[in-house]
């Protein structure tokens, strides 16, 4: 068994707990994990990228080869296109937030880049933000997508929420609650 | 046995803790600040008793050179230590690092240098191997977080069999991945035992003399060590094709190796070296079994360089210096997957042209905007003019909305090149430094500037941290600044300490033009703190 995950986004949308989350759950099911980030800059605003990959056996590269990802988990829209090459092109799946963010010069016209999602293959493209809000907590739209990717993980719920429980732990019963509220929300999110 | 998962710079602290260290020092820089940053969150513990063992120093420093400094000292002591810094960082102490080669290390001295290959937060993708070649310091290169784990360990015995300072070479993508690491016992500190007498610390020149031809013996042991190696591994396979890998590059080969053996037959002989200096017994045994070589290494091209030395001319040495593997940026399964001639994976493809990467950008409400919208506007009256700068969050004033620099080398040159650029007639010059760069390199041009009189007009954004590294704590406190820059001879009249905030835009204008206009050296410091900082406080 072999499952590749990228995850992108913008620099502060939280990408880095998604990832440990994952991380988390499938160490905790026995599983070897590889996690590569790049990060080291405080500021804001910069495309963040993290490679996930999680096998029976020790996966060699730090980094996914080029087609050869299962799942890309977006935060933003425009990023999600960007790592495209990095997608299994037949069985590879996509989970994005809809919502631009517009900070830098030369953002493509919104229409050709919702165009251009809709025509992916297999994909959950949905405002990650709005569930975040609706489950009450405008903060955890990254764990909302870490409960949509949790119906095409290798993995069971229970071992997410765990690592969502043990991750959020030292901040208290309220912030675990709002999380597995929105892991639960983006759970039955839809398209 | 205990497994932990860690980062590759956690892994490195760690095991520098368990093979007994008694002193860290560095200054921050990415991709290695990870490693200080865990070694204090591991003295914290030590100091909670939350984890056994004694307690051991782990410190921040003015620079690269000053912690190597230290780090010396401590060896000197007798004690373990370990000094570690990012590439560009060893230049900075690259004095005290080549010389350091000479002398006969007492306790184990162990040098980190995280290497940034694809240059995602430096100015170049310098290799420090060449350097630890250079001055003929063995140097290890893990090929995984384990590695780097066991191979730190290793490094502080070598350091101290040999006598020699160990450099750990690491790269962005091993410093800052992930993956599970078994630990081994930890052992005691070394007792302070100073070196035997003799002048083995006094690098005079009949004593430099002495030294190294000591070295020169040292290195040739080094090498035949190297080819017996347990670092160093020989494969036996196809003749076809002789793969060396170094370092990271190992899994990026392995990456592909199912795939060559589909496409291709039989698996390459393979050579891995993951120490340094070069295996030349194995190396000579790789060529003379197989018909051409390939050469996968992180950074520069090292060992297919040093190779044609060690060998005789004539067969096919293929590598970054004839292409195959591309000679800038960060290696990939992908561009090793080519290396090795087998066909390219694809995924889907992008139709929407995508604009390149998202620039990063000041945080909202970072006072260094706040200071390059008030030099901007006092620097309006002047058409010919020059804004050289420095490194650090505000190097990003050279982008739009801003574009308000114009330079940016190396730590501590905006003074130094305001200062050249005003003495041969740009005038009026701005250097803007933040303040821990000040103190790490800025300062001493200063006193330049001021032994000289030149005129040029200083602006240290003091924001009381090194914000773009995370916020570590800055050497000296913002209070302390203005009485350097006296100590150092600035007219007390031309330091001019102000609040970075868009509500003194007005008044932060006219302060700097003051400044402009006066003929010689002057200080403006815009003070307030960075966010990030405030942040973290907050959390802890
Ligand atoms: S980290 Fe601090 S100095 Fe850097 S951009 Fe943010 S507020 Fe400004």
């Amino acid at each position: 068994m072999k499952y590749d995950i990228v995850l992108c986004g913008v620099g502060g949308q939280g990408g880095i707990s998604v990832s440990v989350v994952i991380a988390r759950a499938a160490m905790a099911e026995g599983l070897k994990v590889k996690q590569s980030e790049v990060h080291g800059m405080s500021q804001r605003g910069g495309e963040v990228l993290a490679h996930l990959r999680l096998a029976d056996k020790e996966p060699a590269s730090p980094t996914i080869p080029l087609g050869g990802a299962d799942l890309i988990i977006s935060f933003e829209p425009l990023e999600t296109l960007r790592y495209l090459p990095w997608l299994n092109a037949k069985t590879g799946l996509v989970i994005s937030a809809t919502k631009p963010l517009i900070n830098m010069t030369g953002y493509p016209d919104l229409a050709k880049l919702q165009a251009e999602l809709e025509a992916l293959p297999n994909k959950l493209l949905f405002d990650a933000d709005a569930v975040a809000r609706e489950a009450g907590n405008v903060k955890a739209a990254n764990i909302v997508l870490v409960g949509a990717a949790s119906r095409s993980l290798p993995l069971k719920e229970e071992s997410l929420k765990t690592a969502i429980r043990e991750l959020f732990g030292r901040k208290g019963e309220a912030v675990v609650a709002a999380n597995l509220k929105a892991f639960d929300y983006g759970r039955t999110a839809n398209s | 046995m205990v497994n932990e998962t860690l980062m590759g710079d956690e892994a490195i602290a760690l095991a520098a803790v368990h093979a007994g260290l008694s002193g860290a020092f560095a200054y921050p820089g990415t991709p290695a600040t990870e490693i200080m940053e865990y070694l204090q969150e591991l003295a914290a513990r030590v100091a909670a008793g939350t984890m056994p063992g004694e307690q051991f120093v782990a410190q921040w420093c003015l620079n690269e050179k000053t912690a190597y400094e230290d780090a010396l000292g401590a060896s000197f002591a007798g004690r373990r230590t370990l000094v570690s810094m990012k590439h560009v960082g060893l230049n900075v102490a690259a004095d005290p690092f080549v010389n350091s080669g000479l002398v006969k290390v007492n306790g184990g001295l162990v040098l980190v240098v995280a290497d940034d290959p694809g240059m995602h937060s430096s100015q170049d993708e310098q290799d420090s191997r060449w350097l630890a070649d250079f001055a003929r310091v063995p140097c290890f290169e893990p090929a995984n977080q384990q590695e780097a784990y066991d191979m730190t360990r290793q490094a502080f015995d070598l350091s101290e069999k040999y006598e020699t300072p160990v450099m750990i070479r690491i790269t962005t993508r091993l410093a800052h991945s992930r993956s599970v690491v078994s630990l081994q016992p930890a052992r005691a500190m070394n007792p302070i035992k100073k070196p035997a007498p003799g002048m083995d610390w006094i690098l005079m020149p009949a004593v430099a003399r002495r030294r190294w031809k000591l070295v020169l013996e040292r290195q040739r042991k080094l090498e035949d060590l190297s080819s017996g190696f347990a670092c160093n591994t020989y494969t036996k396979g196809d003749k076809k094709l002789g793969v060396i890998t170094c370092g990271l590059a190992l899994q990026y080969y392995l990456e592909n190796l199912d795939d060559y053996q589909v496409q291709r037959g039989q698996a390459p002989t393979h050579l891995h070296i993951g120490f340094y200096p070069m295996p030349t017994d194995r190396i000579r045994e790789l060529y003379a079994n197989c018909d051409q070589i390939l050469v996968i290494e992180e950074g520069y091209p090292l060992v297919e360089r040093l190779l044609r030395g060690i060998i005789q001319p004539g067969k096919k040495i293929m590598g970054k210096e004839t292409g195959e593997i591309p000679y800038d940026g960060e290696l990939s399964p992908d561009t090793v997957r080519a290396a090795l001639g087998l066909s390219p994976h694809q995924g889907l493809a992008v139709k929407e042209l995508i604009p390149p990467g998202r620039p990063p950008q000041l945080c909202v409400g970072c006072p260094h905007a706040d200071s390059y919208n008030a030099l901007k506007e006092a620097l309006l009256g002047y058409p010919l003019h020059a804004v050289t700068s420095d490194i650090g969050c505000y190097t990003l004033g050279a982008l739009p909305p801003f574009n308000a620099i114009e330079t940016t080398v190396d730590m501590g040159a905006s003074i130094g090149m305001a200062r050249g650029a005003s003495e041969v007639g740009l005038i009026p010059v701005v250097a803007v430094i933040g303040d821990s760069t000040f103190y790490h390199s800025g300062l001493s041009n200063l006193i330049d500037v001021v032994s000289h009189n030149t005129d040029v007009t200083v602006l240290i954004l003091d924001n009381d941290t090194t914000g773009m590294t995370g916020a570590q704590p800055t050497i000296l406190p913002s209070s302390r600044l203005e009485p350097v820059l006296k100590g150092i001879g600035v007219a007390p009249e031309h330091i001019r300490v102000i609040r970075a905030h868009k509500n003194e835009h007005d008044k932060n204008v006219a302060v700097i033009k003051e400044e402009l206009a006066f003929k010689g050296p002057s200080v403006v410091v815009l003070v307030r703190e960075c966010l990030e900082a405030i942040k973290k406080a907050r959390k802890a």
